[in-house]
Parts: structure tokens; sequence; C-alpha cells
């Protein structure tokens, strides 16, 4: 394969990554790193770095418009993003102690029930419009457009949410990818949080989380210029074109989306730890 | 200083980011496979590239020669630094703010932020 070949059809699958990563706050892991492994026959440490590449661009990409438009709630992605980073520390520093296998298997299994929960669920936000007490000191409710209006939510559980990011962390430390997953759930399910403020709440956080752990992947070299510069690309054309189909896209929809690619990732997981490939 | 304000400065911080990247990544992107498009490539064992591509000197030192991989390592230098950023405006904004509780938050993300990335290298 001749490396104009190589580029294009990087940045094609790219494109499709950085989409669905914008659409479900999941970043373009999921796509991109069985999409460089499988289909094309690269080394697994090239896809961890563009991996990482593709999740900081979906990210910042996306995020510039949902931050601009009034989605991405900025106290909750800060407060929780100290939860993230210590957990993606505390899993740097585990992972050498623990059975990566056996991690990625049980992540596996607690992704198809939430797939499952996803496919399941009515559509309908059930975020209450009353914060509990420490999410209000916290001062975490806001509102976010629907429609032509803009509608209140408050926030619950604050905790709960809390000692799942630092989880979500840690699995991005130990596994290098899959934590957009948990910190949806934890926003969606666990603090009560309106599901397009969840997703692009989580868009906005995994940047930072990804960030944390850039320095190593770099001076590894991991990062490739040759591999890295298709998937960038095409990733933020992704992105960009996801962020204008959230924003008119229907909850019931966009669940769909995310319950479909949560479930693939919960496959790769499970395949991956099963085969020792993780 | 308000919340919507601050959303706003975020947003086109985070937009002026991605862009001058993918600029910087497109002219480097460019100019390699106008040299070598047609050449065959393999991936499928993992050969660490030179220094120039992996420490921050090098880099600095390879894009200001205009090499094309030096210029692509460059872009995707300011692509990670655009979320660390995001972290300090967050925190000065806050700060004008006047919300102590949530720049005391955002300036303990970025101590947390430095110190993966030191331990790291």
């Amino acid at each position: 394969m001749t490396a104009l070949t190589f580029t294009l059809i990087v940045f094609t699958v790219s494109g499709l990554a950085g989409f669905l990563g914008a659409l479900t706050g999941l970043g373009g892991g999921v796509v991109v790193v069985p999409a460089l492994t499988l289909l094309l026959g690269v080394d697994i440490k090239y896809a961890i770095g563009a991996s990482l590449v593709s999740i900081i661009a979906t990210s910042s990409g996306a995020a510039a418009a949902y931050v601009r438009e009034g989605y991405s709630n900025i106290r909750i992605g800060m407060l929780l993003e100290i939860a993230t980073t210590l957990g993606a520390l505390a899993g740097a520093l585990i992972a050498a102690h623990v059975s990566t296998h056996t991690i990625a298997i049980l992540f596996g299994l607690v992704l198809g029930q939430a797939a499952w929960q996803s496919f399941r669920g009515n559509g309908a936000d059930s975020g209450p419009v009353e914060s509990d007490k420490l999410c209000t000191r916290l001062r975490l409710g806001s509102d976010y457009p629907v429609g032509d209006t803009r509608r209140a939510y408050g926030v619950r559980n604050v905790p709960g949410g809390f000692s799942l990011m630092f989880g979500a962390g840690a699995l991005s430390g130990l596994l290098g990818i899959g934590s957009g997953a948990l910190k949806v759930i934890a926003m969606d399910r666990l603090m009560k949080i309106p599901f397009k403020v969840s997703t692009t709440t989580s868009n906005f956080m995994i940047g930072v989380t990804a960030a944390a752990g850039a320095g190593v992947y770099l001076s590894r070299g991991y990062v490739d210029p040759r591999v890295a510069m298709p998937v960038m690309l095409g990733v933020l054309l992704g992105a960009f074109a996801g962020s204008k189909v959230l924003i008119r896209a229907r909850v019931r929809t966009l669940r769909l989306v995310f319950g479909c690619v949560v479930l693939t990732l919960a496959v790769e997981m499970m395949v991956n730890g099963l085969l020792g490939r993780i | 200083m308000n919340d919507r304000r601050l959303e706003t400065l975020i947003g086109n911080l985070l937009r002026i980011g991605v862009l001058s990247a993918a600029a910087l990544v497109l002219i480097g992107g460019t100019a390699y496979l106008a040299h070598r498009g047609a050449q065959p490539v393999t991936y499928k064992a993992f050969i660490p590239g030179p220094q120039s591509q992996r420490t921050l000197g090098g880099i600095a030192a390879s894009a200001a020669h205009f090499q094309s991989e030096g210029l692509i390592q460059l872009g995707l230098l300011v692509l990670i630094a655009t979320p660390i950023a995001r972290v300090v405006f967050a925190a000065v904004g806050f700060a004008l703010e006047r919300d102590r509780l949530y720049t005391a938050i955002s300036l303990i993300v970025f101590a947390i932020l430095i110190f993966s990335l030191l331990h790291a290298v």
C-alpha cells in the first residue's frame, strides 16, 4: 500500500470516528483502534497513539461548538475532572500490578449492560428540575437549549458521580481506552443530568484526561506523524459535522447511537481481554 | 465576567487551538504526501521514530527547518496543549467572576495535569 492510499483510508475512517465520537461523547478510539489494527494491520502501539490524538481532536473540535451553544456544563466538567485525572494517575501507577485482561473483560460486561439500558430507555430526559443540597451549594444546576428556549435542570448525587469518574479515569490509565462511556453513564444515570448535557460535558472532559497521558505516548514514539496526520484531520472534520447534527438530533436517536457504539466497545473489550491483547 | 462570557471565551480558545493545529498538520501532511506519497508504507512492526519526533526540542528544531514530520508533530503538540490551556483559561475566568471555589477546583485540575505530564517524560 502506498503512503497516499494509507492516508486516504485512515482519513475516511477517522471522519466516521470523529462524527460518532462527537455525537456520543465517547471520543473516536472505539472506531480508530480496530480500524487501524484489524483493517490495516497497524501495530497496536501506533494505534494507541492515534487513538489519543483522535480523542483530543474530537473533544476540542466538538466542544468549541458545544460550549458556545451552552450545552457543556463547565462547572460539572471541572469538578469531575479532579476525579478523572486523579483516577488516571492511580490507574497508570497500578497498571503493572494488576491483570488488565480480567479488567477488560469485566469492563466489557459493564458496558454490555449499559448498552442494553440505552436500547430499552424511553428516550425521555428524566433530569429533575431541583438540585439536591450539595449540588445547589456547588452551583452545578444550569440550563441548556431545547428548540428555541433554554430548559433549566438540576443535578443530583455528586459523591456517586465523583466515585464513578475516578473509576473512569483509572480505566483510561489502565486500558488507555473507553473512559468516555463511564463518564456519560455517571452523569446520565447517577447524577440525573439531561442526556445532551451528559454527552457534551463528557466530550468536553475527555480531552483533558487524554492530554494527561500524552507526554508518555509522545516520548515513547507511539504518536507517529505519518499515522496521526490523517487521523487528526479526519476526526476534526467528522467532529465538526457531528456537533452540528447533535444540536438538532432527538434524544431517542442519540441514545440508540450511543447504545450501538457502547455495545461495539463492549465486544472489543471482551475480545481483547480474552485474547490477551490488552 | 459571567458564565456565558466565559463559555464564549473557552469556545473561541478551543476553536483557535484546533484550527491552528489543523493548519500545521495540513501543511506538513501535504508536503509529506507530495514528496513520499507514492512510496509503499507498512506499520506492522513498531519502530519508534527519531528523537526529532519525540522530544519538545527535537520537534521545534525539525519544524523550524520546515521538515514535514516536524510540522505535523508541532501541530499535534498544539492540539495536546489546547485542553491544558482551556483549564488555565477557566481558572482565570472563575477568578474574574470572584468564584473562589471554582478557581481552586480549576487550579487543582491544572496541578494534577502538570504532575502527570512531568512524571511521564
